[in-house]
């Protein structure tokens, strides 16, 4: 028959032009930024400036990434004792004067300090509010993941248990995520005020009024809990349908024949649940972290970055960097630095899968 | 017998209290927000110390509204984001799923090839790229349409640049690539033994076979172009192109003090998402399995 023949010159035509328009959008507005963020980082390209941007090498990594330490003695007088202030602490000369006159610390600034026996060692890092923000993208992850995780977990195990009304409980957990980030930022702003907000009043209240009002969001120790806090109750919903999907994967029979064998409900939590569900538990802690890595909505909205910069995020300083001072260079050598991190998790999660696959094959 | 029903009575009461312990966890930001859009600041502030604060009692009244409908200019912003969200969606929903037919149901030089680029692509995340983007936008000739038709010299503060971004979208043609591959060939064999063109057969076989991936689609691009903040944020400055995100963050940030006004503004923008979810709620929770387990 010809109209095999006459079909695969046709439909190859016809492809081409059905792939066009998605393909051309994508190359535009993916592809072609990626390159532009890769070819941008070895410049010093402005956003407005009618210049083209020189080619400056790897000067804008080792702005962002150079990291150096100093060791110091404490200072002593002319009698060979150690000088201490008021306080009976040792005295140091001051850091920043050492890393501006020593020329191997040229482009360095103190980061943090800590005491180690009678010496003193600086970090010193040429972009120290990016390091701080990297660390604090970190930190946020480190919170909010087993936060969210577990808490989703939970959710999914309880509307899972064959209750009446379950199809409700869901939908009441899910109901945050398709909320957007703005808006949950903008009432949780109200919600953990310091005089007025809900969040005090609650725990004031379940303490007994043992417990002191804490300005969440304007205390550094505080906020970056409290943006984790937040980030979990908006998102787990997400999670605890994908954990849902896995949960009712697992067999019933597994179930049964466990409780035949007389295994208690934790036996079986333990020994079918947690096994059946690692390959979802294993994408859900990727995609979680993957997303708190991107954190930057509930920043900007909330907190700026402040106080003290505790809450500053690498989107946030990309975005600072590269759009609002107008140093596009350097806020795409962030981006690229982001994807980078992005990517190694991916890749991670690609090579426990293959590997599992391996194991049960 | 369901599990439930073999449940001791302590055990199922303490699983009750549990969810409903949860349940308020997630309810009462809500409520607060609802029934703070109703008071006036005295009474919210006055409320806060008992459970009034989440209810809609005392006095209530609808001047919020009226301020940020007056003040806050929200009914501009609100159908600047109805236009880029729909308009997204539509144009998506055409674009990518005629892309997706052609990689699961044509044969064609090249495609091995462009479906491992589609699969790297699915890593990008708009983070990552949205700062040379917003540098390639400046660039972009565009069109002025406020006094005729004038060529300008960049994308910056339009409602296109909004859009145009976001129609062909990696993860979208992914998802219909799934859904379209899995369909029986017996169809697109009959179809065309008859002398029917590929795009009949992608109009009259395929899409009326995949209503489930479509409104998969439809919510998870709708969702995202709606609840858009960091694109707009830095290619959207002025006014006349702002959507309701970027129209929420200033207002909150102006008259941070009227938390009346900025709640009431948050329950125009959240209701009738509330609303879409609520009656379309088993749309909702599959979108959401379908997006979850792919990989």
């Amino acid at each position: 028959m010809s109209g095999a023949v006459a079909r695969g010159g046709g439909t190859g035509r016809a492809a081409i032009w059905f792939g066009a328009p998605a393909f051309i959008g994508l190359a535009m507005f993916v592809l072609i930024p990626v390159l532009m963020s890769l070819a941008l980082t070895f410049t010093n390209q402005r956003l407005v400036s009618p210049d083209p941007g020189e080619f400056v090498g790897t000067e804008n990594y080792q702005r962002l990434l150079s990291v150096s330490y100093l060791v110091q003695s404490p200072e002593r007088d002319a009698a060979g004792h150690i000088v201490t202030d008021s306080a009976g602490e040792p005295l140091y000369a001051r850091a920043r004067s050492i890393t501006r006159t020593d020329p191997t610390f040229t482009g360095y600034r103190p980061m943090t300090e800590y005491r180690w026996g009678d010496k003193r060692v600086s970090i010193l890092a040429k972009d120290p509010e990016f390091l701080r923000s990297l660390v604090n993208t970190f930190l946020f992850a480190l919170l909010v993941v087993p936060l969210q995780c577990s808490a989703a977990l939970l959710m999914a195990l309880l509307v899972n248990a064959g209750l009446k009304g379950q199809t409700v409980f869901r939908g009441i957990f899910f109901s945050p995520v398709v909320m957007s980030m703005v808006i949950v930022s903008v009432v949780w702003a109200f919600l953990f005020d310091k005089d007025l907000g809900l969040f005090n009043t609650i725990l004031s209240a379940v303490s007994f009024g043992a417990f002191q009002p804490v300005d969440w969001l304007g205390n550094a120790h505080t906020a970056m809990p409290a943006l984790a806090i937040m980030s979990a109750w908006q998102g787990a919903g997400f999670q605890m349908l994908i954990l849902l999907a896995g949960l009712q994967g697992i067999s019933q029979e597994l179930y049964d024949a466990a409780k035949i064998d007389g295994a208690n409900a934790w036996q079986r939590f333990w020994n079918i649940t947690v096994p059946g569900l690692r390959q979802t538990i294993t994408f859900v802690l990727i995609v979680t972290t993957i997303a708190a890595l991107g954190l930057f909505t509930q920043v900007d909205v909330m907190t700026q970055g402040g106080p003290q910069n505790a809450t500053s995020t690498v989107m946030f300083q990309a975005i600072q960097r590269g759009v609002r001072e107008e140093n596009i260079a350097y806020g795409s050598t962030i981006s690229i630095v982001y994807f980078g991190i992005i990517t190694i998790l991916i890749l991670l999660q690609q090579a426990i899968q293959r590997r599992r696959a391996r194991l049960n094959a | 017998m369901t599990p439930a029903q073999r449940k001791r009575l302590p055990i199922r009461f303490a699983l009750y209290a549990l969810l409903a312990l949860l349940s308020a966890i997630f309810i009462f930001p809500f409520l607060f927000m609802l029934a703070s859009s109703l008071k006036g600041n005295d009474a919210i502030f006055a409320d806060v110390e008992s459970l009034r604060a989440v209810l809609p009692v005392g006095d209530l009244t609808l001047d919020n509204y009226s301020a940020v409908f007056q003040r806050g200019n929200i009914g501009h912003f609100l159908i600047n984001s109805v236009i880029i969200t729909v308009v997204t969606v539509a144009l998506g929903l055409f674009v990518n799923s005629l892309a997706a037919y052609a990689l699961a149901r044509l044969e064609w030089r090249g495609k091995q090839a462009a479906l491992v680029v589609l699969v790297v692509l699915l890593a990008v995340p708009l983070e990552a790229i949205s700062v040379p983007m917003m540098l390639l936008v400046t660039k972009l000739p565009g069109l002025d349409f406020s006094e005729g038709i004038a060529l300008t010299r960049s994308w910056l503060d339009t409602i296109y640049v909004q859009i145009i971004p976001f129609i062909a979208n990696a993860f979208s043609i992914f998802l219909f690539y799934q859904f379209f591959r899995d369909i029986p060939k017996d169809f697109d064999e009959a179809a065309y033994i008859d002398g029917a063109t590929p795009f009949q057969v992608y109009r009259h076989v395929i899409v009326p076979s995949s209503i489930p991936v479509f409104a998969t689609v439809t919510i998870l691009q709708g969702l995202a172009m709606w609840n858009q903040y960091l694109w707009p944020v830095i290619t959207v400055p002025g006014e006349e192109a702002r959507p309701l995100m970027i129209g929420m963050q200033q207002f909150f940030a102006a008259r941070r003090v009227e938390w009346g006004e900025v709640m009431a503004y948050a329950s125009v923008i959240t209701v009738p998402i509330l609303l879409a979810f609520i009656f379309f709620q088993r749309w909702f929770v599959r979108s959401v399995v379908g997006s979850g387990v792919k990989g």
